[in-house]
């Protein structure tokens, strides 16, 4: 079965977001095509579940573009990034393009741009690979060391996975030594070896280092190929505890909120002193907590004034979102929905969150 | 005459339980009522009561991020909805059945 491809398209402008969605509809492709209206929010959702791309407005509101391609730069260095943008400014598409954005393009005003812009994104996800070095697509980490030994080369190779950095130096081409975060030596370049994906850069060689490796190139590369598949045990085991919840309540959770079709956030809000909350996708979590608290106390005290009952929901309709203030046994729920899912999906979205935190 | 007292006291008792209120009421931004089709019966203060902590939900909202036009209240009994109005709100009460 072919594999869709997954696009997550952010935008502050819930009507843009619409547009977008009918256009990206029509790739040949037929990607799943999922959208955020803030940066929290965009994050929160590539936390949750891979995407192969991320199409990203630069004038978005409190996290600007650039600062959302930045976290995602350096935390999901193998995702493919898009800025597309009304603000065509020669300083803005270079600090992109540095950061490491596949394509900067501006928001089609014609059909001829319409086009222009559907192939370009067509074209980025037939190139998409899961695993490689940027630079040289296709290319393990190993066929680099590889070439830099075979070809008695001496440089410094600075690999870069996400916000860990490690440095192999070659002599001659002989590996003299490779630091990575905290480690030194053999267990670095094993540490090095592990990354599955990044990006890499060959920096002039430092004759003066001093030479901390002296086992041979292909030994150095068996001993890594070990350590690669250890961690591809370790991986395979993490996602079987995501699977059976043993990793932990909270991440399956917000794995299983992210599931969930027109969910924008969720604070769950414990009833305990001193008061504590989780969150998924919120921008100001914290703020929206200390709003619903009083929300909820209050309604309930009118609920007693009146005598009408339980307070059974709180919902809100707003030009950018709708919100449901959900009071439960243990917890109260302040949930935020895109602005244009009926009332139905609402209610139903809302009893499977409610039953994903009691299970 | 006896059976009929009877009937007559229970009616009378009956008559002084608080009725669920129907109707709406317009507040402006302090929550003070402008208009209102609520019963007499109805407190008028409890009336600004709830009109000023709509007002201030939808203010406190807004200072959250979270800009709301309208607000439904769903109790067993009551359902209030509610509709911001440039700073002041519309509230409509409707006893559930």
């Amino acid at each position: 079965m072919v594999k869709r491809h997954k696009l997550l398209v952010l935008d502050d402008n819930p009507d843009f977001l619409d547009v977008y969605r009918q256009m990206l509809a029509g790739l040949p492709s037929r990607p799943e095509i999922q959208t955020a209206t803030s940066g929290a929010r965009a994050i929160a959702l590539l936390e949750s579940e891979p995407f192969t791309l991320l199409l990203c407005d630069l004038n978005l509101p409190k996290m600007d573009g650039l600062q959302v391609l930045a976290i995602v730069r350096r935390r999901f260095p193998e995702l493919r990034t898009v800025v597309m943008t009304a603000m065509v400014d020669e300083q803005y598409r270079a600090r992109a393009y540095g950061m490491g954005v596949d394509l900067f393009l501006e928001k089609p005003s014609t059909p001829e741009g319409n086009k222009l812009f559907l192939d370009c994104l067509e074209s980025l996800l037939d190139r998409d690979v899961q695993t490689g070095f940027r630079g040289i697509q296709n290319k393990s980490l190993v066929d680099i060391i590889q070439l830099e030994s075979l070809s008695q080369s001496s440089s410094v190779l600075k690999v870069v996975n996400g916000p860990l950095e490690g440095r192999i130096w070659f002599q001659n081409g002989d590996i003299i030594d490779a630091v990575a975060v905290d480690l030194q030596a053999g267990a670095a370049f094993r540490r090095i070896m592990g990354w599955k994906a990044g990006s890499f850069e060959i920096l002039p060689a430092d004759a003066d280092h001093p030479r901390m490796i002296f086992e041979a190139c292909h030994s150095l590369l068996l001993d890594s190929a070990q350590a690669m598949d250890e961690a591809a045990g370790e991986a395979r085991q993490a996602a079987a505890d995501a699977a059976t919840g043993s990793s932990g309540a909270a991440v399956s959770r917000m794995s299983g909120v992210s599931q969930m079709a027109g969910v924008e956030f969720v604070v769950a809000m414990a009833k305990e002193s001193p008061p504590k909350f989780e969150a998924w996708g919120a921008e100001n979590p914290e703020q929206i907590a200390a709003w619903a608290r009083p929300v909820f106390q209050n309604f309930r005290a009118l609920g007693d004034r009146l005598e009408v009952g339980q307070l059974q929901l709180i919902s809100g309709v707003g030009w950018q979102r709708q919100a449901a203030l959900v009071p439960a046994a243990q917890t109260d729920f302040c949930l935020g929905f895109q602005r244009n899912i009926e009332a139905e999906q609402i209610r139903e979205t809302t009893k499977k969150i409610l039953a994903l935190w009691e299970s | 005459m006896g059976i009929l007292s009877f009937f007559s006291k229970t009616q009378s008792s009956r008559a002084e339980m608080t009725r669920l209120p129907t109707g709406s009421f317009t507040v402006d931004s302090h929550g003070r009522i402008l208009v209102c089709t609520l019963p007499q019966t109805f407190s008028p203060g409890l009336a600004q009561d709830i009109g000023r902590l709509i007002v201030d939900t939808f203010r406190s909202a807004q200072e959250t991020q979270l800009p709301l036009t309208g607000l439904s209240i769903q109790y067993s009994a009551l359902k209030i909805t509610a509709r911001s109005l440039r700073g002041g709100a519309i509230i409509f009460f409707a006893p559930r059945a």
